[in-house]
C-alpha cells in the first residue's frame, strides 16, 4: 500500500505531475471574486468563507481526472489490478494521495487567501477547521467519479457533471459550519454531520470505486 | 411461474405490448376526470385564489419525480444482483421520464410561486432538493450516454445510482438544514396539502393515479423500445460474426 | 503449480470470440499462442489473468499467481528505471532483487528518467517486471514487440534458465521464434460458432 502513495506522491510531485495546478487555481479565483462583487470589506468577509469553500471544491473538482485516467492510459492499472493490492485499497490510496496533494495544500491556503477576503478573526480557525474535515470527503468522493468515468473519451466534463450534485452536502455542511463559527453561533451540528459525511464516504465509497474500476477493466 | 419469467426480453415484449394501450386509456381517463373535475369543478380556495387548481400537476408531478427514481434503484439493484437485461434497460428507460417529472414540478412550482411568494424562485429547502434530483437525473443519463458498452454502462450507471440515492437523500437533510433560518416550519405547498378538503383531495387522487398510470404507460413504451435496440444491435453484430 | 483450463469460452466486448478450449500448462512448461489478429489472444490472456470474466469454463489457477504483460507496460516518464521497477517489487510485496537489472540488462540506465528511454529499452523495463514481482505464472501478450535480435535473446534466456527452470510458466502470444521448446495453441481451432448464444447479446438473440 505504501508503495502506491510512494508513487503516486513522486508522480505528482515530478514535473507535468500537476501539483500546484489546483492551488493556483484556487488563488485565481479567490482574487477575481473581489473584481466581481466590489472591494467593501463587510460583503467579502460576510461571504468569504463561502467563496473560499467554493473555490477549494472547484479546484479540488479540477484535478479528478488525472486521477485513474493516466494508469489506465499506460496500461498501470491493469497491473495494479493483477497485483495483491485489492481495486478498494486502491481506490483508498488513490484518495489519499489526491488530498494529501490537493486537499492539504488547499486548506492551508485558505488561511492566507481569507486575509485577501477581508475575513474577520475567528473565521480563520473555523475555515481551516472546516476544510480540513471536509476535503478528504471531496477527495473520496471525486475518486469514486474518476472512477467511473476511467477510459471514456472526453471523460473530464462527465466527471464534474457527475461529481457535482454529490458534493452537495458536503459543500453545504461545510460552509454553513464555516459561516456559523465565523458569526459566533453553534456550528455542533454541521461539523458533526461534516465528519459524518467524510467518515461515511471513507468507509463506504473505495468499495463502489473499486467495483467501477473492476467494471471498466473488463 | 415466478415474476422473473418475464425478465426474459421477448417475453417481456410479448406480454407488455398488448398491455400499453390500456395502460394509455386508463391514464387518459384519470388525467381527464382527475384535470376537468380539479380545475372547473372545485371551489377557489380563499386564501390562494384560482392558483391552487396547479396543485393538480405540481403535486403528482413532485411526486413521480422521485417516484421515479426510487423505481430506477430498485431496477439497478435487480440488475446488479440477478443480471436480467429487461431490469437495466427499464432503470434506462425510466430515467428520462423522471427528468421531465422534475422539470413539471420545478416548472408548475415556480408558476405558483410567482403569485403566491411574489418570486419565481426561492432557495426553499423543497424546490432545491428538486434542483438537486435534477442534476442527479442529468448525471445517470449522460452516464448512460458516454459509455458505449451497453452492459459496462448498465453497471456503471447502477452503481452511480446507489451511490447517488445515498446522497440525494443526504442532500435533503443537508438543503432542510441549510435553509432552516429562512423558512419556519412547513412551506406553502406542504400547507396546501395539510388542508386540503375533500373537495380538493378525490380530482387529485385521480391525478396522482393518472400520473403514475402514465409513467408505467410511458415505462413500458421505452423499455420496450431500448430492447428492440438492443435486439437490433445483438443481431448487427452476429451478422458481422456470421460474414467475417 | 499448473495451469489447467477447461471447457474454457471468452468473449471480447460481449461477443464470444474462442470456445471449448482446454488445455494444461505444467511447472516449467510454455504454451504458445497461435493465431491471426483477433483471434482471441489478448482476451484470452486478460481473462487467464483474472481481468476479465469467462463466459463459460473453468480456469485452475492458484489466487495471485499469476502476472499479466502486455505492450502498456505502465512505465511512469518521469520516474527512473530503478524506481519504476522498485514500485513494482514494494507492490507485490518482494525484496528488491538487483539482479534484475542484469537479466534485462538496465543496470547502465537505472538512474534515467524512463521517458528517456528508447522504445525497446522501455520495453525490457517492461518486461524487467516480471522478473521484479517474481509471479511463477506469466501471461505474455507479444513480449517482443520493438525489442532487437540481442534482447530477444536475451529475454528468450531468461524465461528458459531463470523462470521455467525454477518452476515457472508461461502462457505467449508471440509471432517471434523465441527458442523456447514449447508447444503451440493455434486458436483459430478454438474459433466461437458465430451462431452461439452465448455473451451479453445472447439474451435478445
Amino acid at each position: 500500500m505504501k508503495a502506491l502513495l510512494v508513487r503516486d506522491l513522486r508522480l505528482a510531485i515530478r514535473a507535468g505531475g500537476g501539483f500546484g495546478l489546483s492551488l493556483a487555481f484556487f488563488l485565481i479565483v479567490t482574487v477575481l471574486v473581489p473584481f466581481a462583487v466590489g472591494p467593501e470589506a463587510d460583503i467579502l468577509s460576510r461571504i468569504g468563507p463561502g467563496i473560499l469553500w467554493v473555490a477549494a471544491l472547484l479546484a479540488t473538482l479540477l484535478s479528478l481526472d488525472r486521477q485513474f485516467a493516466l494508469d489506465h492510459e499506460d496500461g498501470a492499472l491493469s497491473l495494479i489490478a493483477t497485483s495483491p493490492l485489492p481495486l478498494e485499497a486502491v481506490a483508498l490510496i488513490k484518495a489519499f494521495a489526491h488530498w494529501l496533494t490537493t486537499g492539504l495544500p488547499l486548506t492551508l491556503a485558505a488561511a492566507p487567501l481569507g486575509v485577501l477576503l477581508n475575513l474577520e478573526r475567528p473565521a480563520f480557525s473555523w475555515l481551516v477547521l472546516t476544510l480540513a474535515l471536509g476535503t478528504p470527503a471531496l477527495s473520496v468522493i471525486g475518486t469514486f467519479g474518476a472512477a467511473l468515468t476511467v477510459g471514456l473519451r472526453r471523460g473530464g466534463l462527465l466527471l464534474s457533471l457527475l461529481v457535482l450534485p454529490l458534493y452537495v452536502p458536503t459543500l453545504i455542511f461545510g460552509a454553513e459550519a464555516a459561516r456559523r463559527g465565523a458569526e459566533g453561533l453553534a456550528a455542533g451540528t454541521p461539523i458533526l454531520m461534516l465528519a459524518g459525511i467524510t467518515a461515511g464516504s471513507l468507509a463506504l465509497l473505495p468499495f463502489a470505486a473499486g467495483a467501477a474500476l473492476r467494471i471498466n477493466l473488463r | 411461474m415466478s415474476i422473473w419469467e418475464y425478465a426474459n426480453p421477448k417475453k417481456f415484449i410479448a406480454t407488455t405490448t398488448p398491455l400499453i394501450p390500456w395502460v394509455f386509456g386508463a391514464t387518459a381517463v384519470c388525467l381527464v376526470v382527475g384535470l376537468v373535475w380539479g380545475f372547473f369543478l372545485t371551489p377557489e380556495a380563499d386564501r390562494f385564489g384560482s392558483t391552487v387548481k396547479i396543485i393538480y400537476v405540481h403535486v403528482p408531478s413532485a411526486m413521480m419525480a422521485i417516484n421515479a427514481w426510487a423505481m430506477m434503484l430498485v431496477a439497478s439493484l435487480v440488475w446488479l444482483i440477478r443480471r436480467h437485461h429487461v431490469s437495466a434497460l427499464a432503470a434506462k428507460a425510466a430515467a428520462p421520464i423522471g427528468l421531465t417529472m422534475t422539470l413539471i414540478a420545478l416548472w408548475t412550482g415556480a408558476v405558483w410561486g410567482q403569485p403566491m411568494w411574489g418570486t419565481w424562485w426561492a432557495w426553499d429547502p423543497r424546490l432545491t432538493a428538486f434542483l438537486i434530483l435534477g442534476l442527479f437525473y442529468l448525471g445517470y443519463i449522460a452516464l448512460w450516454e458516454a459509455i458505449p458498452d451497453p452492459d459496462q454502462a448498465a453497471d456503471l450507471t447502477s452503481v452511480l445510482c446507489l451511490v447517488g440515492s445515498v446522497f440525494a437523500v443526504l442532500s435533503r437533510y443537508a438543503v432542510n438544514f441549510w435553509n432552516q433560518g429562512l423558512h419556519q416550519g412547513a412551506t406553502l405547498s406542504m400547507d396546501a396539502e395539510e388542508n386540503i378538503s375533500d373537495v380538493y383531495w378525490f380530482p387529485l387522487l385521480f391525478c396522482i393515479a393518472g400520473f403514475v398510470l402514465l409513467f408505467l404507460g410511458l415505462v413500458l413504451m421505452r423499455t420496450g423500445t431500448e430492447i428492440r435496440l438492443r435486439r437490433l444491435r445483438a443481431l448487427e453484430r452476429q451478422a458481422q460474426r456470421i460474414t467475417a | 503449480m499448473t495451469l489447467r483450463v477447461e471447457g474454457l469460452a471468452v468473449a471480447r466486448g460481449g461477443e464470444p470470440v474462442l470456445d471449448n478450449l482446454s488445455f494444461i500448462v505444467t511447472p516449467g512448461a510454455a504454451l504458445i499462442l497461435r493465431g491471426p489478429n483477433g483471434a482471441g489472444k489478448t482476451t484470452l490472456l486478460r481473462v487467464l489473468a483474472g481481468l476479465a470474466p469467462p463466459l463459460a469454463g473453468r480456469i485452475d489457477l492458484p489466487p495471485e499467481s499469476a502476472a499479466y504483460s502486455s505492450h502498456a507496460d505502465g512505465i511512469k516518464a518521469t520516474l527512473s528505471v530503478q524506481e519504476n521497477l522498485w514500485f513494482w517489487s514494494d507492490l507485490y510485496g518482494r525484496a528488491r532483487d538487483d539482479a534484475v537489472l542484469d537479466d534485462f540488462d538496465l543496470r547502465p540506465l537505472r538512474e534515467r528518467p524512463a521517458g528517456t528511454l528508447s522504445a525497446g529499452q522501455s520495453r525490457r523495463l517492461g518486461l524487467a517486471r516480471l522478473g521484479m514481482i517474481g509471479r511463477p505464472v506469466l501471461l505474455l501478450d507479444e513480449p517482443t514487440v520493438s525489442l532487437d535480435a540481442a534482447s530477444v535473446g536475451r529475454f528468450a534466456a531468461w524465461l528458459k534458465d531463470r523462470h521455467l527452470a525454477a518452476g515457472g510458466l508461461a502462457v505467449i502470444a508471440t509471432h517471434v521464434p523465441l527458442g523456447l521448446d514449447a508447444p503451440e495453441l493455434d486458436l483459430s481451432r478454438f474459433r466461437a460458432d458465430p451462431w452461439t448464444e452465448q455473451g451479453t447479446d445472447a439474451a435478445f438473440l
